[in-house]
């Protein structure tokens, strides 16, 4: 990563950008979580757009933060710009499969089921499992958790409480 | 120019830093649009201030919890707008929030209002999540497409602010006599501000098609409040009864408070960062 020379093209930025994880959930990456919109280089210099997951998400000048240290270790000063983009609203639906699955495993209970859509089908709210021991016998302790993107749950099988990634 | 910032090493020459809330748009808002989106971005400001009181003082844990999120939605809603607001004058958001004066804030006086007991809050909060949820569903239609991308992203937010004060509503009126009693006082002291965000100004003739009249909100906003009323025998007092007038810059002693415990740090220490 020290090396200053390497060549910053738009592969090399986006598999840069791609190791920032998110610093709430560590074992996920901006781009499992689908938070990594968009890069480009111009000029020497990666513009890397994201989006954040809610409108008040703390975690994006951390985010902003780790992006700079990490074009800086690798290409230098000033390689890097970061954008912010509202729209389109990111949704649970872009977190990738490999995320949901590391999100499990992290001890955290991935969205069950997809967004709903204006004039789409109606959501349907699916069993949330137990991410310890799978039962689906769970129940909601608290429709908000310790962040935005969280509900607090709790397992009826092995009566442990975990947190459940909501479906947005 | 190459400077440390102050969060450590990183080098913030070309990282930049201005451009932090960018809607769908790039645009500068106009004078009028600037205005429409202080209106929003107050209500929202001053709302998230009032919901932060309760945090380690809520009546149990998970709604500690459930007020700071819900707060933290409307900071994140307050500073898109005022970002935006401030692009029609090359003003930031830091500037509007902590640089104009009671006057100059555009909040509904209902936002402002205090927290007193849980079903005050609780009855503003339902009250403002009902109309955000009207609001921000006919916003994302707006021709100025950074309003369009903040009100796309806050509705899907603003539901389930919704769902929880509906749920805190059903349970105060049918709880016990003193939750009901309780909620019944709360209406008659909050209610009566309800109106007044329905209140069409002359501003909404010079934005047709980039902002939604508050008088076609209150339609389905009565439908919403009346079937939970209804659902819940509760009678809810007229909304009219307040004279208003928080969209031009007249407020209700509470603001003055409230501001002062806002803003005090960044006048304290202008140009502070951390």
């Amino acid at each position: 990563m020290s090396a200053v020379t390497a060549t910053l093209d738009r592969e090399a930025a986006w598999r840069l950008a791609a190791t920032v994880v998110d610093p709430e959930i560590p074992v996920l990456t901006i781009e499992d979580l689908g938070i990594l919109r968009a890069v480009e280089v111009a000029d020497g210099v990666a513009r890397v757009t994201i989006t954040p997951t809610y409108s008040g998400c703390p975690a994006m000048d951390a985010i902003r933060d780790d992006l700079g240290r990490a074009f800086h270790h690798a290409f230098g000063a000033g390689r890097v710009e970061v954008r912010t983009v509202l729209h389109p609203a990111w949704t649970t639906d872009w977190m990738s499969e490999a995320g949901r699955r590391k999100l499990a495993e992290f001890g955290i209970a991935p969205p069950s089921g997809r967004a709903g859509h204006a004039g789409g089908p109606v959501r349907l709210t699916l069993a949330t499992r137990c991410p310890r021991c799978g039962s689906a016998d769970t129940v909601e302790v608290s429709r908000f958790g310790s962040t935005s993107c969280k509900a607090l749950y709790e397992c009826r099988s092995c009566l442990e409480p975990f947190d459940y990634f909501r479906v947005l | 120019m190459t400077r440390a910032d102050p969060h450590g090493e990183v080098i913030v020459d070309r990282l930049s830093l201005a451009d932090e809330i960018v809607g769908g748009g790039e645009e500068a808002a106009t004078a009028d649009a600037a205005e429409y989106a202080l209106w929003l971005g107050d209500d929202a400001l001053v709302l998230a201030q009032c919901l932060g009181w309760w945090i380690s003082r809520g009546p149990e844990l998970e709604e500690d919890m459930a007020l700071a999120n819900i707060a933290l939605d409307l900071l994140g809603h307050a500073r898109s707008l005022l970002s935006h607001a401030g692009t029609a004058d090359g003003r930031t958001e830091d500037d509007l929030a902590y640089w104009r004066d009671e006057r100059e804030f555009r909040c509904a006086q209902l936002a402002e209002l205090p927290n007193g007991d849980y079903a005050h809050t609780l009855v503003r909060q339902l009250a403002f999540a009902v109309f955000q949820v009207e609001l921000y569903d006919r916003l994302q239609e707006s021709s100025d497409a950074t309003l369009a991308a903040i009100a796309a992203k806050a509705a899907k937010e603003v539901a389930y602010h919704r769902e929880h004060s509906t749920e805190w509503f059903r349970r105060l009126a049918l709880g016990t006599d003193d939750s009901r009693r309780r909620l019944l006082t709360a209406l008659e002291h909050v209610w009566p501000y309800v109106g007044d965000l329905f209140r069409d100004e002359p501003l909404l003739d010079r934005l047709e098609g980039v902002a939604v009249r508050p008088s076609t909100l209150r339609a389905p906003f009565d439908q919403a409040m009346g079937a939970l009323a209804a659902e819940t025998g509760i009678e809810l007092p007229d909304p009219d009864l307040a004279r208003g007038g928080g969209r031009h810059g007249i407020h209700t002693e509470h603001l003055g408070l409230l501001l002062a415990e806002l803003q005090v740090l960044a006048r304290a220490h202008p140009g502070a960062t951390w």
